[in-house]
C-alpha cells in the first residue's frame, strides 16, 4: 500500500510531463491530420484519433502496471524478454502480412495488428543493460564485445529481413550505450561514421575524380604535419586515408549496385540531384510546403490545408509533423523539438545519476533509440534525412509504436523511482 | 586510466552535444522553412488541389483512299473527391439530375469513399454531350463534383469490325505490367486498336488546378509547374480500301466464312471480310459490356475473326502449291503427263471429267486429282533426295517458305499458324513406316493440312507476284510519315524461280478462260483473271467453297483468298464472289448486276448444312 503512495512521490515528474505533452500533441495532430469536410468528434473511434485515444489509454495502463512492479524485475527477466521479441521477430518473416513491402505485422483478427519491430528495440536496450550492467562484463574483452554485437545484430537482422531498413538503421543507436560504456574505438566509430557521410554525400555530389583531388590534398598535408612534428601514429594515419580513398571508390559502387532504385532517387532528392517534384520528390516537396506554410505562428489548429487533402502522404504516421509545422508553425516546432532535447538531455541526466549499472545502461541505451527516430523523422519531413518511414517517437499514429515507447519509458522511470532504494 | 568512471562519465556531455547540435541544426533548417522562406507558404495558399487528367485524343483510322474509318466522340464522365462533397447537399435533387436511385447513390458514393476520400474517383461515366450540359449548368451547386472530358471511339461507316477492333476498360494484368495505365483508362483490346495501342493512345498530361470550397477553379497551381500537356495519338492510314470492304461484307451476307484481298506488291491488306460480322459500334461506350455478352453467347461466333482464326483444309487451291514445289525441284516438267482414270483413278478418285492424260496446266484448269497426287508422289520419291523421309523434309521446307504452316506475325492479333504435319509427325503416328500412298491426301490439300483464309491469300499474290511475297499486314503508314515496322516490308523469297511460276499462272488463267475451266461461269468482262476453285471435305457438314484468284494476270492489283462454310463447290460460290470483288476493285463498278444480286441475296441455311 505505502509502495503505490510513493511511487507517485518518487517518479521524476519532469520528464513525465514533458511525456504527457508530446502524446498530447500527438493525439490532437492525428485528429487534425484527419479531419475534413465531415468533422468527426475526436474520440469517434472509427478514426484514426479515437483509435489514437484507445491505444493511448492502453499505453497509460501498461505503463502504470509496470510502476508498480518490482524494479528488480526487469534486469531479472530481460533475456526472457528478449528472446520472446525475437521469437515474434521469426514469427513475423513466417506468418507475417505484408504491409507496403515490408512484412512486419502480426494480424491478432478484430483489427488489432502488433509490430514485433517496435518491441524489438526495447527487449535489446534491455539485454544489453542487462549484459553490461553484470560485474564481469568489461567491454574491453572480446567476449563481452562479441555477446553486445550479437544482442544488436539479431534482431536487426531480422527486421531488416522484413525489408524494414529504417527500423534496422534504429539499431546503430547502440553505439552511443557503447561509447559511453568505454568500448575501445566506439568514439573512433562514431567519428569514423560522420566522415563516412561526409565522404558520401560529396562524392555524390562532386564526383570521384574532386574527392580523389580533395582528400589527396588533405593526406599531402596531415603527411607533411605529422613529419615536421614528428608525430606518432604515422602508420594509422595512412591507413585511415587509405580506408578515405577506398570509400571513395567503393561509393559509386555501392550507390548503383547494392542500394534498391527508391532508395537512390530519395538519395539524390535529399541531394537536390533529381528535382522532380512530381514523382520521387513528391513526399518531400509537399511535405517542405505543408511545414514552410505554416509560417511564424502556423494557421492555427485544425486550420491547415496541405495535410488535410493528402497531399502530404502518410501525414498521421510518419508525416506526423507536418500538421504541426503547418497548424502550429515555428512557434510550434520550436516547442516540439525543444521537449525532444529537453527529454532526451533530461534521460541523459537521469542516467548518470542510477547507482545500477544496468539502470544507467538502459537509459543510455533508450536516448540512443528515440534520438535516431526522432532525428530521421523530422529530419526527413524537413529534407534534411532521405526518405526513412519511422515513427515519430509518442506522436505518430500506431499503436505498436506508442506502446512500445511508452513502456520503454516507463521501465526507466521505475528504475530511476527506485535508485533510493539501492544500497 | 582513460576508462576510469569518472572519466566516462564526462562521454554523457560529447553525447548531449550531439543531442543539442542536431537540435539546433534542425531548427535553423525549420527557422529558415518556416520563417524566412515566403515561396512556400504562397504555395499553399488556402486552396485545394485538384489533378486532372488530360487525355489525349486517340490517333484516327484512315483507309488507304484518306476515308475516315474511326474517329474519337467526346463524352464526359462525372467523377467524385468524397472528402469535398458537402454534408448539406440536396441528394434527392442531384440524383433526379443524374436520374439515378438514391440507392444507387450511396452505392457509388460509398465505393468512391472506400477507394479514396482525397483522391478522384468516377462517379458515373461516358454521360453524353446533352446531358453534359445540362448538368454542368448547375453542378456548381455540389462540391467535389466535376466533369472530366473523354473520349469514345466511333465508327462512321461500321465495317471492318474485326480489323478495327475495340478498346475497353484496362484490366488488372495490364494495369500491374505497365505503369502508364491508371484504373479507369481505355486500351485497345483486339485488332490494330490492340496492336498500335501505343501508337494510337499518345501520351496523357496533367494539369494541376487549384480549386476553391464552392468547388470553383481558381487557376493553375505553381504557374503550371506540375503540369503536362497530352501529346495526340498518331493517325494511323490502313492498306484497307473501305469500299471494297464494305462491298465484300455485303457479299457475305448469309453466309459463313471470310474474304482476304490483299495488294500482291505491298502484302497490304485491301479487305478483310469476316462473316459474319457485328457493328463495331456496339462496343463502345455504355453499352459495350451488354453486347459484348449478346456476340459472345451467338451461335455463329460472330466475334471470331474466320480470316485468320479459322483454320480449314485448302482443298484443291493446294495444288498450286504441290505444282510449283513439283517443278522446283525438277521432279516434273510442264510437259510431264499423268495418267487419269476420271472416278476409276487410284488411290485417288477424279471428280472431274476430261481427256487423258492431263499436263501440268490442264491438271490445274481440270482440277485433277491423279494428276497433283502423282507429282506430290515423284517430288517425294525423288531420287535425289536419297529417300522418301528426305523427300519428304525438302516438300516441307518449301511448303513454309510459301508462307504455310506458320503464322505471318505482322500487325494482327489472334493470327492462327494452320498445321503442315512435320516429318516427325507421320514418324510418331506410323512408327516411321509411311509411304506416299500413306500420306496421299497432302497432293490434294486434304489431310491433315490446315491453312487459315490469311494464308490462302498469300498464295495467290506470291503466284501473281511470280515468286515472292510481303508478308501480309493492315498498315500503309502512320499520320506523321513514322516508318512501318520494316518485318512487313521485307520482300520474302519463296524459292520458287519465276519460269514455273508463269506455268502455273498459265494454268490459272485457264481456268477462268479455258473451255473447260472450273470457273469459266464468272469470267470478268474485260479482265484477264487467274483462279483456282476448291471445294474441301468437311467432315462436320456439307463441303466448304473455296477460291483464290489474282487479276489483271498482266499485272496483278488484287490477290485474295474465299472460304464459304458448308457452300459445296468452289464454282458455286466463292468463284463468283471473288469475280465480283476483283472487279469491283479494278474498275470500281461491276457489269454483271445479276450475279451480284444473286451472290448477295444468296442466303446459306446452316442449320440444313451442318451437321450435330
Amino acid at each position: 500500500m505505502t509502495d503505490r503512495n510513493s511511487i507517485i512521490g518518487k517518479v521524476d515528474w519532469p520528464l513525465l510531463l514533458m511525456f504527457f505533452a508530446l502524446v498530447l500533441i500527438g493525439w490532437l495532430s492525428i485528429y487534425s491530420a484527419g479531419m475534413s469536410e465531415d468533422h468527426h468528434a475526436i474520440y469517434d473511434i472509427t478514426q484514426f484519433c479515437g483509435k489514437q485515444m484507445i491505444w493511448i489509454g492502453i499505453s497509460l495502463a501498461v505503463g502504470f502496471v509496470i510502476l508498480l512492479l518490482d524494479a528488480k524485475f526487469f534486469d531479472a527477466f530481460a533475456f526472457w524478454i528478449y528472446a520472446v521479441v525475437v521469437f515474434l521477430l521469426v514469427v513475423v518473416l513466417v506468418y507475417g502480412k505484408a504491409t507496403k513491402g515490408a512484412t512486419s505485422w502480426i494480424d491478432f483478427g478484430g483489427g488489432v495488428k502488433l509490430q514485433p519491430s517496435e518491441f524489438a528495440k526495447l527487449g535489446a536496450a534491455l539485454a544489453l543493460a542487462s549484459l553490461l550492467g553484470r560485474q564481469d562484463a568489461d567491454l574491453k574483452q572480446r567476449k563481452t564485445r562479441i555477446a553486445a554485437y550479437c544482442i544488436i545484430m539479431v534482431p536487426a537482422a531480422l527486421v531488416l529481413l522484413q525489408h524494414d531498413a529504417g527500423s534496422a538503421l534504429v539499431f546503430a543507436s547502440f553505439i552511443f550505450v557503447l561509447y559511453r560504456e568505454g568500448m575501445p574505438g566506439a568514439g573512433a566509430v562514431m567519428l569514423l561514421a560522420v566522415v563516412a557521410v561526409t565522404i558520401f554525400v560529396l562524392t555524390l555530389l562532386w564526383s570521384t575524380k574532386v574527392m580523389c583531388i580533395v582528400i589527396g590534398s588533405l593526406f599531402v598535408l596531415t603527411l607533411a604535419y605529422f613529419l615536421l612534428n614528428k608525430k606518432k601514429g604515422l602508420w594509422t594515419m595512412v591507413a585511415v586515408f587509405v580506408f578515405f580513398f577506398a570509400f571513395v571508390f567503393a561509393v559509386d559502387y555501392a550507390f548503383y549496385d547494392i542500394l534498391e532504385a527508391h532508395q537512390r532517387t530519395r538519395i539524390e532528392v535529399i541531394l537536390g540531384l533529381n528535382d522532380d517534384i512530381k514523382d520521387a520528390g513528391y513526399n518531400l516537396h509537399q511535405s517542405r510546403i505543408a511545414i514552410g506554410s505554416g509560417g511564424v505562428l502556423g494557421k492555427g489548429f485544425l486550420q491547415g490545408t496541405q495535410t488535410k487533402y493528402d497531399f502530404v502522404p502518410e501525414q498521421h504516421t510518419d508525416f506526423i509533423f507536418c500538421t504541426i509545422g503547418e497548424e502550429a508553425g515555428f512557434k510550434g516546432s520550436l516547442v516540439v523539438i525543444l521537449l525532444y532535447v529537453g527529454l532526451l538531455i533530461r534521460i541523459i541526466r537521469m542516467a548518470e545519476r542510477q547507482k545500477l549499472a544496468f539502470s544507467r545502461i538502459y537509459g543510455y541505451a533508450i536516448a540512443g533509440i528515440i534520438f535516431v527516430h526522432v532525428a530521421i523523422n523530422i529530419g526527413m519531413t524537413i529534407g534534411l534525412v532521405p526518405v526513412i518511414g519511422i515513427p515519430l517517437p509518442f506522436l505518430s499514429y500506431g499503436g505498436s509504436s506508442l506502446l512500445a515507447f511508452t513502456i520503454m519509458l516507463a521501465i526507466f522511470v521505475k528504475q530511476d523511482a527506485n535508485r533510493l532504494k539501492i544500497l | 586510466m582513460r576508462y576510469s568512471p569518472r572519466n566516462l562519465a564526462k562521454r554523457q556531455y560529447v553525447i548531449i552535444g550531439i543531442f543539442a547540435v542536431v537540435g539546433v541544426v534542425y531548427l535553423m533548417k525549420l527557422f529558415s522553412l518556416q520563417v524566412l522562406d515566403d515561396e512556400l507558404k504562397q504555395s499553399a495558399d488556402n486552396n485545394v488541389l485538384r489533378y486532372v487528367t488530360q487525355y489525349p485524343a486517340r490517333g484516327k483510322v484512315f483507309d488507304r483512299n484518306g476515308e475516315l474509318l474511326v474517329f474519337n466522340e467526346a463524352v464526359y464522365d462525372l467523377m467524385v473527391v468524397p472528402g469535398q462533397v458537402s454534408k448539406e447537399m440536396d441528394t434527392t435533387e442531384f440524383c433526379r439530375l443524374l436520374n439515378i436511385t438514391h440507392d444507387s447513390y450511396v452505392e457509388r458514393i460509398t465505393k468512391a469513399r472506400k477507394y479514396s476520400r482525397i483522391k478522384a474517383s468516377v462517379f458515373v461515366s461516358q454521360i453524353s454531350k446533352e446531358d453534359y450540359a445540362h448538368i454542368g449548368e448547375i453542378l456548381y451547386r455540389y462540391p467535389g463534383f466535376y466533369f472530366q472530358t473523354r473520349t469514345i471511339r466511333h465508327y462512321p461507316s461500321a465495317i471492318a469490325a474485326h480489323t478495327l477492333g475495340d478498346i475497353g476498360e484496362v484490366d488488372q494484368r495490364q494495369l500491374e505490367e505497365d505503369p502508364y495505365y491508371k484504373r479507369g483508362d481505355y486500351v485497345g483490346k483486339s485488332g490494330i486498336e490492340k496492336f498500335y495501342e501505343k501508337e494510337l493512345r499518345g501520351k496523357k498530361g496533367l494539369k494541376v488546378v487549384m480549386v476553391d470550397v464552392h468547388n470553383r477553379e481558381k487557376g493553375s497551381y505553381l504557374n503550371g509547374l506540375l503540369d503536362s500537356l497530352p501529346v495526340p495519338g498518331k493517325d494511323i492510314y490502313l492498306g484497307m480500301d473501305a469500299q471494297l470492304q464494305a462491298y465484300g461484307e455485303q457479299l457475305m451476307h448469309g453466309k459463313i466464312g471470310s474474304i482476304v484481298a490483299i495488294e500482291p506488291k505491298t502484302g497490304q491488306i485491301l479487305a478483310f471480310v469476316t462473316s459474319p460480322t457485328y457493328d463495331p459500334n456496339l462496343l463502345v461506350g455504355r453499352v459495350r459490356g451488354e453486347n459484348y455478352n449478346k456476340l459472345l453467347n451467338d451461335p455463329e461466333k460472330p466475334l471470331i475473326n474466320r480470316a485468320i482464326s479459322g483454320t480449314y483444309p485448302p482443298g484443291s487451291t493446294f495444288k498450286m502449291v504441290n505444282g510449283m514445289i513439283a517443278l522446283q525441284s525438277g521432279s516434273i516438267t510442264p510437259a510431264t503427263q499423268f495418267h487419269c482414270n476420271g472416278p476409276g483413278s487410284t488411290p485417288i478418285k477424279c471428280t472431274h471429267f476430261h481427256g487423258s492424260s492431263p499436263d501440268l496446266a490442264n491438271a490445274i484448269e481440270n482440277s485433277c486429282n491423279p494428276y497433283f497426287y502423282e507429282a506430290f508422289k515423284t517430288t517425294i520419291n525423288n531420287p535425289k533426295f536419297g529417300d522418301i523421309k528426305k523427300g519428304y523434309e525438302y516438300w516441307y521446307q518449301m511448303t513454309q517458305a510459301l508462307g504455310l504452316g506458320h503464322k505471318f506475325d505482322t500487325d494482327i492479333p489472334y493470327e492462327l499458324p494452320g498445321n503442315i504435319p512435320t516429318r516427325a509427325y507421320y514418324d510418331k503416328q506410323y512408327g516411321g513406316k509411311w509411304n506416299s500412298v500413306t500420306i496421299r491426301s497432302l497432293g490434294i490439300g486434304q489431310g491433315e493440312i490446315l491453312v487459315t483464309p490469311l494464308q490462302l491469300a498469300n498464295i495467290a499474290a506470291l503466284i501473281a507476284n511470280e515468286g515472292y511475297y510481303y508478308p501480309p499486314h493492315l498498315i500503309r503508314a502512320f499520320g506523321d510519315s513514322t516508318a512501318i515496322p520494316e518485318k512487313m516490308t521485307t520482300r520474302m523469297e519463296t524459292g520458287i524461280e519465276q519460269r514455273h511460276i508463269k506455268v502455273i499462272k498459265a494454268g490459272m488463267n485457264s481456268v477462268f478462260e479455258g473451255s473447260h475451266g472450273t470457273a469459266r461461269g464468272s469470267k470478268i468482262p474485260g479482265i484477264s483473271a487467274g483462279g483456282k476453285t476448291g471445294t474441301a471435305q468437311n467432315p462436320h457438314g456439307d463441303n466448304h467453297s473455296i477460291f483464290i484468284a489474282f487479276a489483271p494476270v498482266e499485272d496483278p492489283q488484287i490477290a485474295l483468298s474465299i472460304i464459304i462454310e458448308n457452300g459445296g463447290y468452289g464454282s458455286t460460290w466463292a468463284a463468283p464472289i471473288a469475280s465480283l470483288m476483283m472487279e469491283k476493285y479494278i474498275k470500281g463498278y461491276t457489269e454483271r448486276p445479276a450475279v451480284e444480286e444473286r451472290m448477295m441475296n444468296g442466303v446459306i441455311n446452316y442449320a440444313i448444312k451442318k451437321k450435330k
